[in-house]
């Protein structure tokens, strides 16, 4: 049986709330949603939190919206939700093909936006698809918010800008005329980790690339981007040969390591065939030849 | 340790539980409801899934306290007024299992399903049951059993009797 340590635990009834018990508890209390990823690495007693934070009845923080010309997705929208989104679908496929092989239906329903983002694991597929994106995280703490680019999110593993004491509320996507985005994974099984995945974001303009975003999973890039491979396409032409070349640029610049699901060389493979994929299909449905 | 109050299959239960104490724990070592089964611990196997609020978690990954002031139904309430339910029906009438240790999980996550589409296809189920592992059956029986309960009533049955009984499906 796995038995995470002890811990002290509280329900948060606002956001205000569980900043204050964030406060109280101090910087060894971790804020838990879903707990999808959380629970489990706690039960491994790979973390072992002073004190937990339970946000679950926060439903003020479960929506996905459009305002402001941004696509807004509260930090404790589940999985499920993000999946069934029409909103969300139309603007950004992205989220639908990374939904749909994220985990299974069932961690779905639990799982929550917000609780992937802040866990950081360098295989989960959300940190990929918003910084492909472009998207902005907002943070409040107990001296008001801040927002953060998905970009500079992540520090490191398991690592992201969030401090003690605050907590993520929510992310915003910008809505751009012209732009598609698609997200292609490999697994070995249902709801495993991928052994690698790419997503695209493309947007054209008169026949150019005029923005594009390309988000790396499980291969060790850095703040999972590659970026090199999108200096290599913007304001170029929307070739296949073009996806090809930004497909093997970000597969020399990741950094997989070689694991159970495979050797790094594999994975570098992969890096490049699934960015080119991607950005193929993101094109295809900026110029609406394809749909979500 | 902290003080719960769970409605499990529609009663309320009052508890004193750690707070690392698992959801699964809870609903067979304190409440004595074994009928959910405790597998992989790894939120992998499924077998342990039952609906919090209504919607389907695996209860290996989820804290007791973290229902506290929340429904939990589990396969204990499947069972109407001594009579099965279409989906337990269903994996009588089709050999649904064999060992039977991944049969909780499968009903609960069948019940659900066939409240929110009650005319799945075959790769609708499939899909629906991807989170869970049968070794016996190798899929094809627990499939047929669940169609077959969509062929004979499941629709007009309500579930349990706490569960929500069709909640809408967020936008």
């Amino acid at each position: 049986m796995q038995v995470p340590a002890h811990f002290e635990y509280a329900k948060a009834r606002t956001v205000e709330d569980a900043l204050a018990l964030l406060g109280k508890f101090g910087p060894d209390a971790r804020v838990v949603a879903g707990g999808h990823s959380l629970i489990p690495m706690m039960k491994l007693r790979l973390a072992a939190p002073e004190a937990l934070v339970d946000i679950n009845d926060l439903s003020e923080l479960s929506y996905i919206r459009v305002e402001g010309g941004e696509l807004r997705i509260g930090a404790l929208t589940t999985h499920a939700d993000l999946l069934a989104s029409p909103i969300a679908g139309e603007h950004y496929p992205i989220f639908h093909d990374a939904e749909r092989v994220i985990a299974d239906p069932i961690v779905r329903t639990r799982g929550t936006v917000g609780g992937s983002l802040c866990q950081a694991d360098p295989s989960e597929d959300l940190s990929a698809a918003f910084a492909a994106v472009r998207a902005t995280m907002v943070i409040v703490g107990s001296g008001g918010s801040r927002t953060v680019s998905a970009r500079e999110f992540h520090v490191g593993p398991y690592e992201t800008v969030v401090g003690p004491g605050e907590l993520l509320t929510e992310v915003r996507v910008p809505i751009q005329p012209g732009g598609g985005s698609a997200y292609e994974k490999l697994e070995r099984r249902v709801g495993d980790w991928p052994v690698a995945a790419a997503g695209a974001a493309v947007w054209l303009d008169s026949g150019v690339v005029s923005e594009v975003g390309i988000g790396l999973t499980a291969v060790g890039a850095a703040h999972f981007v590659a970026a090199e491979a999108e200096d290599h396409l913007r304001g170029g032409a929307p070739t296949e040969e073009a996806f090809a070349a930004a497909g093997r640029i970000a597969a020399a610049y990741c950094n997989p390591v070689a694991d159970q699901r495979g050797p790094a060389d594999y994975k570098r493979h992969l890096a490049g065939e699934l960015t080119t994929r991607a950005l193929r299909r993101a094109a295809a449905r900026a110029r609406g030849q394809e749909a979500a | 340790m902290p003080s719960i109050t769970v409605t499990v299959n529609g009663q309320e239960y009052a508890s004193e539980v750690e707070a690392r104490l698992l959801l699964v724990h809870y609903l067979r070592d304190q409440l004595g409801l074994t009928g959910t089964h405790w597998g992989c611990d790894t939120s992998n196997c499924g077998t342990c899934v039952v609906w919090l609020d209504g919607v389907p978690v695996k209860s290996c990954t989820v804290f007791a306290v973290m229902a506290d002031g929340h429904s939990v139904d589990t396969v204990e309430g499947l069972e109407r007024n001594g009579e099965l339910d279409p989906v337990q029906q269903g994996f009588v009438e089709c050999h649904g299992l064999q060992c039977g240790f991944c049969t909780p999980g499968m009903l609960m996550t069948a019940r659900w399903l066939l409240n929110h589409n009650p005319d799945p296809s075959e790769q609708e189920i499939r899909e629906a049951i991807s989170g869970q592992s049968c070794r016996c059956t190798g899929y094809e029986n627990i499939v047929r059993s669940v169609r077959w309960a969509a062929e004979h009533g499941a629709k007009d049955t309500a579930g349990p009797e706490s569960g929500l009984e069709a909640e809408e499906v967020p936008a």
